[in-house]
């Protein structure tokens, strides 16, 4: 199955279900596959409420991570980032609805990506979603694993509700995915799990 | 400076400055004159001669010991002070110092202006001192101990022979440097084959075997100086100056083919107090613009109180950058691009703030996700490795490995979380059996129940690391009824004799 991609490098917003669910790190990570490093960038409440990124449970350890003291320096890292196109991609998180993320913030980075080839993505955690100039918004929060083979009663592979709910070019949609061998598979919802595994075999 | 002792001494001392006294060494056979006071050499006392000696012309004269490692100690600091006037300094026995002023001299005003500055300075210090300036070295030597403006008078012992050379050449009746110069070389190199070599010092004192400089500092930090005609007060002002000083420096560093790891801009009030702001680069750089943009903000920052009236560039930490990698730069490569960004999110948040994984053996995983500063990560150890395979960049696995066929660590890949808390956080776990899976948490006021789970993955204290007490975890995998998946642990286990009921943890949040 294939989402809905920006045809080029740009601003994407991503909300998570709950400040504390971090399934959308899972969803971000499976659509990047680059050679090149990572900018991750988290604000010091992203950090203290949802913990800092992990890299032995990542699979790349390619990453400059920056820690930043509020959403205006994480903003400001953001955009450094964007501008070097040593990078593949920056990450941001941002906590709550600060003051300094607003339209103009959000809409220069879109063009500051947009302009260097950079994918940025703009994750929100506990935020609400208010005007914005990113090209893309989801919604991502963790779904139910699919059935462990090994062990029924141990999670299995992650899956996510992902929902874009403003996208340019694209029509709003829903879907509850898995990523499995480099593809994003559908999976059906959680009450009717027999019938998802069937669906995720034969696709 | 001829009484160098005795002033040093003098600077001190409480006595009078009229007091006769003579400053000793031990010699073989009882204390030696080394230093006097202008009292004392009035009354008879000579350097070099026996303190019984002096005591017996007049008994008045006091004896203190002298220290000869303190007064060698003090020309080696005169040495360094006299590096104003000449790059290339050089201590010359225990009272003397050589400038190499080749070239130097009409940056103040002529060789005459410059030994009147030179007396000048030296006086100001309160040492006394006798400057001569010639073409050689030895000559130089001669004529600030002998005195006068011509060789051929002067005693032989202006060569610096040691005495018994000095007595075989007084008793062949040849008393002046001007009578040895006259002496057919081959004569003088058959009659004095011995120890001293006559005809080398004579060379010497000529010109005719050079005698350069030994003592050469080690190189000069590349540095741009801007001297402001009138103070700056104005905010602006360590700005402009940065901008006009990059130049000269980067050509600097063209020329040494040196790139920059650090680099500070002084300012220097009129007040004599300093401003200084410094930035530190992952990788040597000579670019212009680069250094503008890293510096820029800091020196914009610098206070000028009662104004700046000269500032420095100072490239305090160099590397060699050759001039094909200065080429590389006008493209844009990946590891240059990626350590400009880290120069410059570093300058702005601290190094603290910007940082790299850095993985360590080690089965903690608050230990094993260690962090380094990604300015600190040195250009060599950013590109060792295939970075020929990888295509000239730093950054050497791929994403995916996982995907990618190389087989994940073992302490990597689904089993770790994404996200570690920095503290692990207590949480409260409703189970089965003490020992059993948990069946539903309490994280922060929220309920989770829990759906699925897997584990536990124990793992044992580092004894050798962590204190006796510190008990083993069990971490369990766990997703709660809406699918959300964190990494819980049980500490230490009932009856370890570590503790009480082992308490529940959360730790980190799986994607």
């Amino acid at each position: 199955m294939l989402l809905p991609k920006a045809p080029q490098p740009s601003l994407s917003e991503l909300f998570a279900g709950h400040p504390r669910d971090g399934g959308w790190a899972g969803f971000l990570l499976a659509q990047l596959a680059a050679d090149k490093p990572l900018l991750w960038v988290q604000d010091r409440m992203a950090i203290l409420e949802s913990g800092r990124v992990h890299p032995p449970g990542l699979r790349t350890h390619d990453l400059i991570h920056v820690e930043a003291r509020d959403a205006r320096d994480a903003l400001w890292a953001m955009e450094e980032g964007i501008r070097c196109a040593a990078l593949s991609a920056v990450i941001g998180e941002i906590w709550g609805d600060p003051r300094a993320l607003d339209f103009t913030a959000t809409r220069r980075l879109a063009v500051a990506a947009e302009r260097s080839g950079v994918a940025a993505f703009l994750i929100r955690l506990g935020g609400h979603a208010n005007l914005s100039g990113a090209r893309m918004r989801w919604r991502i929060a963790s779904a139910p694993s699919l059935t462990n083979q090994l062990d029924p009663r141990a999670p299995g592979l992650p899956a996510w509700g992902a929902e874009l709910f403003r996208a340019r070019g694209h029509p709003p949609g829903r879907w509850t995915i898995a990523h499995e061998a480099d593809r994003f598979h559908l999976v059906a919802e959680p009450g009717d799990r027999a019938l998802g595994e069937v669906e995720r075999l034969s696709a | 400076m001829p009484n160098l002792a005795i002033e040093r001494w003098a600077k001190s001392s409480d006595y009078p400055p009229d007091a006769p006294i003579v400053l000793t060494v031990e010699g073989t056979h009882g204390p030696i004159i080394h230093a006097v006071t202008k009292a004392a050499a009035d009354r008879g006392a000579r350097t070099g001669a026996r303190l019984t000696d002096a005591r017996a012309l007049d008994p008045a004269v006091v004896a203190i010991p002298a220290d000869p490692e303190g007064d060698a100690a003090l020309v080696e600091r005169l040495a360094r002070w006299a590096s104003r006037w000449s790059p290339l300094v050089e201590v010359d026995g225990a009272d003397a110092l050589r400038l190499d002023v080749s070239g130097v001299a009409h940056l103040f005003g002529g060789e005459a202006a410059l030994v009147r500055d030179i007396e000048r300075c030296f006086a100001r210090i309160g040492v006394t001192a006798r400057i001569a300036i010639a073409p050689t070295a030895a000559a130089a030597w001669a004529f600030s101990h002998f005195g006068g403006g011509d060789l051929a008078p002067l005693h032989v012992s202006a060569l610096r022979l040691d005495a018994d050379t000095i007595r075989t050449l007084e008793r062949l009746g040849l008393k002046t440097v001007g009578a040895l110069m006259d002496v057919p070389r081959l004569a003088l190199a058959r009659r004095f084959r011995g120890a001293e070599n006559v005809v080398a010092a004579l060379d010497r004192m000529l010109g005719r075997t050079p005698e350069p400089l030994t003592a050469a500092p080690t190189d000069p930090l590349p540095r741009a100086l801007l001297k402001l005609e009138e103070p700056a007060t104005h905010p602006e002002a360590p700005g402009q100056a940065l901008d006009r000083l990059i130049p000269g420096l980067v050509q600097q560093l063209q020329e040494r083919h040196l790139g920059v790891r650090r680099l500070s801009l002084t300012g220097y009030r009129v007040d004599g107090s300093l401003a200084i702001a410094a930035v530190a680069t992952a990788i040597p750089t000579r670019e212009p613009k680069h250094l503008q943009r890293l510096l820029a903000e800091k020196a914009a920052a610098l206070d000028p109180e009662f104004g700046f009236d000269a500032f420095t560039l100072t490239a305090e930490w160099t590397e060699t950058l050759d001039a094909a990698q200065d080429s590389l730069a006008e493209e844009p490569s990946g590891e240059r691009e990626l350590a400009r960004l880290v120069d410059r999110l570093t300058v702005k948040l601290g190094p603290k703030r910007v940082r790299r994984p850095q993985a360590h053996e080690s089965h903690l995983p608050e230990r094993a996700s260690g962090w380094v500063a990604a300015v600190q990560s040195s250009p060599s150890s950013l590109g060792e490795g295939d970075r020929s395979k990888s295509g000239g960049g730093v950054w050497r696995r791929p994403l995916h490995h996982a995907s990618h066929g190389s087989p994940p660590r073992a302490s990597s890949g689904r089993n770790r979380p994404q996200r570690l808390l920095d503290r692990p956080e207590a949480i409260d776990v409703i189970y089965a059996t003490p020992e059993g899976m948990p069946r539903r948490f309490v994280w922060r006021r929220a309920v989770h129940d829990i759906a699925r789970v897997e584990g536990p993955e124990r793992i044992a204290p580092e004894w050798w690391r962590q204190p006796s007490g510190a008990r083993l975890r069990d971490y369990y995998r766990v997703e709660d009824a809406e699918g959300r998946r964190y990494w819980i642990y049980r500490e230490g286990l009932i009856g370890d004799g570590r503790g009480g009921l082992p308490g529940w943890f959360i730790h980190g949040l799986f994607e």
